[in-house]
């Protein structure tokens, strides 16, 4: 035995491919890893400060500033709260078709964005996807096409792309004809043409073999794959309703992250995201999301985060798939929102954000002013089970080079998507080796 | 067969959404023909390859609120021949930018347990009260087809065709009845800058103002109408302070509606 370890650090210190501004920092001593740490150094902007005196009905367009990439989950659950908080509930008809419409947009703009642009690269050796269309056009600009049309529907429905405009408590201030839903069908039956290719495609990617082991959490709703509503489930027999997320989450903020970490009370690290809605709601897919996952080689549960592609790539299926079945069954609403009268209360919403579960509460007066808000993106839910598949990660690679062992790293942090202008309400990467 | 060198951008972020930037690979269509006709040489959010400066073009998205982005932008600036600030973070410092106008211990009180750890400048800024910049391009979020514009403005060395004017020519154009003539809905409108095509009246909404002020908005006329409408003075206060607070004529008009003893924090805006 040598009297002598050597440290090594692995670290990354502008984490690129990711949504925001992070680090990775890795310390080795000998063969032990002593530490990992997912650095969050986005600036912090206090949104849940900046919240309190407005009015309830802001919260929709204010919170959607939290994430350029994954607005409408933003407003979606911020106007669940509300709705919570002065007793209405929209829980089937045309508006909540719209609602679960507008969000399939999402889901597809932001699965495509990282299944294309950001996680692609990492599997076949490109820095981004400008590099990788260089010797693969045809396959990213079927990426393009394919994110085209959700950005089609997030447009049409929510009047933009970026920041929707057209989201408000009690529904929508304008909705759509069914003429103009028609004309989404050729796009979007296009780019689920591309989603059953993008799953083919993706399962032959090659992909170590690791499994995580995080609790698995998501939202359950018995009448299909969670997107809009449902209460919280994991695949360990936790269930709970979003009203007793505070009971049953617990966030810490710690010193080198401007982001908090959260716990399952009592229970430790747990995962949101494609792989636990998977994990949970696997046999609520519809039936081209399901056999295309059954073809892909996937099981009922999936633990490897590599193959997080694979199931984003199914979800974009399910995405494309339930936006054209509720185009074709959608009928005009009589009115384009529900009157919504505030009180003084407490209200709750969560939704399925493409990266996991969005929890937001509010306090409101009887007047509609915002006393308190609290927002629990996914990202600060999943940074624990970051941490725990980095450290996996370099255990299992100490023969790699400290170059080779970044990169790993670096992958899987990307295998997650993470959203560090969400969770700061980012990254950079450094391993040291001791 | 020599070809002149390709002209070079880079994209850097300070604090925002990452929205603004998103619209570049937004450009679904357009985009692998850009990458064709210039070199993408710094996009962390899109790339990990890097090329070191100086750049033709930099793009800056975000506001400085921090001492370390306060330091950052100068090198930013430094290394980048035209300097081009997109979005209302980077313009006029985002909705950030409240805490310009409330104690921001409380705020950091508010969101985290131990404020300590934070590091943060007391105000939202936006980067031109930092560094001379070259062309802002208004909105939260910005339009991608000016974006697209105001590339090719700069790659060809000519001023970006973006208008200046209220999004009430916008709503004429496209054919948009008046929201606040046909049914009394307050509407920013008249005061706001160009750009976004005049969505929010087409959908039946009034304007929110988050392409920031035109030039010479006469506000104080906007309030009266909103007031006349119905608007109470905290809903002025409320309408003028969201996601171009900082902006100075959307700031005064703001000022002017709140109660006696509140008062904004200087934003160091020039």
């Amino acid at each position: 035995m040598s009297g002598e370890r050597r440290t090594r650090v692995i670290r990354t210190d502008h984490l690129a491919r990711v949504e925001g501004e992070g680090a990775m920092y890795v310390r080795l001593n000998g063969d032990v890893v002593e530490e990992v740490k997912l650095r969050i150094y986005e600036p912090p902007r206090f949104f849940e400060a900046l919240l309190r005196g407005r009015a309830f009905t802001e919260a929709p367009d204010i919170t959607a500033r939290i994430c350029g990439i994954c607005p409408v989950a933003y407003q979606m659950s911020a106007v669940r709260a509300m709705e919570d908080a002065c007793g209405v509930a929209i829980e089937e008809g045309p508006l909540r078709d719209l609602r679960r419409l507008l969000y399939c947009g999402e889901w597809i703009e932001s699965h495509t964005l990282h299944v294309y642009m950001l996680h692609a690269p990492d599997f076949l050796g490109y820095a981004g996807a400008v590099e990788m269309a260089r010797e693969h056009r045809g396959i990213v600009e079927q990426g393009l096409q394919m994110k085209k049309a959700g950005n089609a529907l997030l447009a049409l429905v929510g009047g933009r792309e970026v920041h929707p405009i057209n989201v408000r408590v009690g529904g929508f201030y304008r909705v759509p004809t069914q003429a103009q839903l028609r004309t989404l069908r050729d796009p979007l039956q296009q780019a689920l043409e591309t989603a059953l290719a993008t799953v083919r495609w993706a399962a032959a990617l090659p992909f170590p073999d690791v499994e995580c082991s995080p609790e698995l959490l998501a939202l359950r709703d018995p009448d299909g794959y969670p997107i809009d509503r449902g209460r919280i489930v994991s695949d360990r027999g936790l269930e709970f309703a979003p009203s007793e997320f505070d009971a049953h989450v617990q966030e810490e903020h710690v010193e080198y992250s401007n982001a908090l970490h959260a716990r399952l009370v009592g229970r430790g690290t747990y995962l949101t995201g494609p792989l636990a809605r998977y994990a949970l709601a696997s046999r609520q897919l519809r039936a081209p999301a399901a056999r295309a996952a059954r073809e892909a080689g996937l099981q009922d549960v999936c633990r490897n985060p590599f193959q997080s592609i694979v199931v984003r790539a199914v979800e974009l299926v399910q995405a494309c798939d339930e936006a054209l079945a509720l185009i074709d069954a959608y009928v005009e609403p009589d009115a384009p929102a529900v009157t919504v009268t505030p009180r003084r209360a407490v209200g709750h919403g969560a939704t399925e954000a493409p990266r996991g579960l969005l929890y937001h509460r509010y306090e409101i007066d009887e007047d509609g002013t915002i006393l308190d808000a609290s927002i629990v993106p996914p990202t600060s839910q999943n940074q624990l089970a970051i941490e725990e598949d980095l450290r996996a990660v370099v255990q299992g690679g100490l023969e790699l080079s400290d170059e080779q062992l970044s990169l790993r790293c670096e992958q899987s942090i990307r295998n997650h998507d993470p959203c560090i202008s969400c969770a700061t309400h980012f990254l950079t990467l450094t391993v040291e080796r001791v | 067969m020599s070809a002149a060198p390709m002209q070079t951008l880079a994209v850097w972020k300070f604090s925002s959404c990452d929205g603004c930037q998103l619209s570049l690979l937004d450009c679904e269509d357009e985009l692998l023909l850009l990458a064709d006709r210039l070199q993408i040489s710094y996009f962390l959010e899109a790339t990990s390859a890097q090329v070191k400066g100086p750049y033709d073009i930099s793009i800056v998205e975000g506001s400085i609120t921090t001492p370390h982005d306060a330091q950052r932008i100068h090198e930013v600036r430094a290394s980048s021949r035209a300097l081009i600030c997109i979005g209302a973070c980077a313009t006029a410092g985002g909705i950030q930018a409240l805490r310009n106008f409330g104690d921001v211990e409380q705020f950091t009180r508010v969101v985290y347990a131990t404020p300590d750890y934070i590091s943060t400048l007391a105000t939202s800024t936006p980067i031109s009260a930092h560094v001379p910049v070259d062309f802002e391009l208004n909105g939260c979020p910005i339009n991608k087809h000016q974006l697209l514009e105001v590339i090719a403005a700069h790659l060809a060395r000519r001023r970006p065709r973006v208008r200046a004017h209220s999004v009430c020519v916008e709503c004429k154009r496209r054919g948009t009845v008046c929201v606040m003539v046909a049914s009394g809905t307050p509407c920013l409108g008249p005061v706001t800058h160009a750009g976004c095509g005049a969505i929010c009246p087409a959908y039946d909404r009034g304007c929110y103002g988050c392409y920031g002020p035109m030039e010479t908005p006469n506000t104080p006329a906007m309030s009266a109408r909103m007031a006349q409408l119905g608007s109470e003075e905290v809903d002025l206060v409320r309408i003028y302070r969201t996601y171009n607070a900082g902006a100075r004529a959307f700031r005064e008009a703001g000022e002017a509606h709140e109660a006696p003893g509140a008062g904004a924090r200087e934003a160091g805006e020039p």
